[in-house]
């Protein structure tokens, strides 16, 4: 309990960096006035009167947050959800199946060596068809750690637990949802959370080159237009995504591994 | 209840094989607690995964109540050493006792029902919705022995269940066990590789040769019951006995080296 606090506070100790380096990048863009660099209130100022300066009824967003960003996160969550699902049921078969494995690991391999971003063009020529298309992207993209540590984590269930279930005359499906998957919870976590990191990355890359719309299209459009305080402010935006979108996961795994934490801590 | 004939048990093939048990005879009567002694590394652990199903033995033949061992015997529990091993530390602690109820047909309330009563044989009454972490090793065994309870099966093997605790904790559990099969009708195997202990607890000692296993001893117990601590271990058929296991046991030892 002690070690949690001073561990919490010592994460809020660091927070006083955020401000310093904000009002440092402020100093010396002013300083430097060049359009090429805004300052940071400018770029606040641009994703303010672009997405948040709607009506309090809608909280304010925006019509531009609500038909870009709502769509960039949509895909973003269904094309991690897929994946998740795929991954995992997968991961966890053929972590049970070690020869099965050996076979389809190098397949795995060579999958995962393939740098996503490629596949837009060869997705758009196979679907023809935007959402498809980028979907497919995510999944392809962020399938390979959920998938590597679904079979790690269901290959390293400990065979004790394996046997007392067999002896207490667990089905095999029993096992699977009751025994298999809760044992390799804590890995199959970890792969999620790196999927979901990668899977903002790959949403924006599958709008930009094949996007009408999306926090990535704006990015591309801006970038077309001249509008260098909206490239920022994408990017500024993207990045207090990816770690909001973070801490949720974060939070959501350590309540559902709450026993994971507190055994190893205990041994 | 438990039959053995000629049990043989190789791991592998060619040269790495490794015997396990050979030609290993053993009889089990209905009722009875069997203490089974041996060195470490005898193949003591091949035996009750041979008897449990978990592993299909090379030779001979094991039945329960007349039924050859094939795949789990439903009306068989095991109490595995390691415990923190063999709880699943995602469920609660009634919800650990209560998982092996579902082969039973039993719904959810009766099993609930069952769990807290075998938690209670054991003293745990209060630790229903605790994690298995929350407990200390001979509280998490406690558990592992009212999971085994609340099955209801008619043998319970027993590996070496009392190897990971600390001395006071291992005499309590002993009594456990020996209060526990007063209550509840039921065959006990259990292994283990404290002289003491075997005989403390069994009405009968079994004692295993140096790999690959068989039977170089087999000693009846006839000790005033009720059990106790320290009347029974220092009554002079308690010393006679743990005194002749113990030279089986190094006999067995002096043969091996």
């Amino acid at each position: 309990m002690r070690g949690r606090l001073a561990g919490g506070a010592r994460r809020l100790a660091g927070l006083w960096l955020v401000p310093v380096v904000i009002a440092v990048w402020e100093v010396t863009t002013r300083l430097l006035e060049d359009t090429d660099f805004p300052p940071p209130s400018t770029i606040v100022t641009s994703m303010y009167e672009l997405w948040f300066s709607g009506p309090p009824s809608r909280l304010f967003f925006t019509d531009e947050a609500i038909g870009n960003i709502l769509p960039s996160l949509g895909r973003m969550f269904a094309g991690w959800i897929l994946a998740a699902v795929i991954g995992v049921l997968l991961g966890v078969a053929l972590g049970r199946a070690p020869v099965a494995t050996q076979y389809v690991d190098p397949l795995i391999q060579l999958g995962r060596a393939i740098p996503p971003p490629l596949l837009v063009s060869l997705f758009a020529l196979l679907f023809r068809e935007e959402l498809r298309t980028q979907l497919a992207t995510i999944v392809f993209g962020v399938i390979w750690p959920v998938l590597l540590n679904s079979i790690e984590g269901a290959r390293s269930v400990d065979p004790v637990q394996v046997e007392t279930a067999t002896v207490f005359g667990l089905s095999r499906r029993q096992q699977l949802w009751r025994i298999v998957i809760p044992a390799a919870a804590p890995k199959i976590f970890a792969g999620l959370r790196l999927s979901l990191s990668l899977a903002l990355i790959l949403m924006v890359i599958a709008e930009v080159f094949a996007g009408s719309d999306g926090i990535g299209y704006q990015l591309r459009e801006a970038q077309r237009e001249f509008e260098t305080p909206i490239v920022w402010g994408a990017i500024v935006l993207l990045g207090v995504l990816g770690y909001l979108v973070n801490s949720l996961f974060v939070l959501a795994e350590s309540r559902l591994l709450v026993w994971h934490r507190q055994a190893t801590r205990a041994t | 209840m438990l039959e053995i004939s000629n049990l043989t048990h190789v791991y592998g093939s060619g040269p790495t094989a490794h015997r396990a048990i050979d030609g290993l005879d053993l009889s089990v009567a209905e009722g009875e607690l069997l203490s089974v002694v041996g060195p470490s590394g005898c193949g003591k652990s091949t035996l009750i995964r041979c008897i449990a199903g978990l592993i299909r033995p090379t030779g001979g033949e094991i039945r329960i109540a007349g039924t050859p061992v094939r795949d789990t015997p439903d009306n068989l529990a095991v109490v595995f050493q390691d415990y923190s091993r063999s709880l699943f530390p995602w469920m609660s602690v009634a919800d650990n006792v209560a998982l092996p109820l579902r082969r039973r047909n039993m719904d959810k309330a009766r099993r609930r029902a069952a769990a807290q009563e075998a938690l209670e044989s054991v003293g745990l009454a209060a630790a229903g919705k605790k994690y298995p972490f929350q407990l200390s090793g001979g509280m998490q065994q406690r558990v592992a022995i009212a999971r085994a309870l609340a099955y209801r099966p008619s043998l319970m093997l027993m590996d070496e269940p009392f190897g990971s605790v600390d001395a006071q904790t291992r005499e309590d559990l002993e009594d456990l066990v020996l209060q526990v099969r007063g209550h509840h009708r039921m065959t006990i195997v259990l292994i283990t590789h404290d002289i003491d202990e075997s005989v403390y607890v069994g009405d009968r000692v079994v004692v295993l040769s140096k790999a690959p296993a068989h039977v170089v001893g087999d000693l009846k117990v006839d000790l005033p019951a009720p059990r106790d601590q320290i009347t029974t271990r220092e009554h002079p058929d308690f010393v006679h006995l743990r005194a002749e296991v113990g030279r089986l046991v190094r006999g067995v030892e002096a043969a091996a080296s």
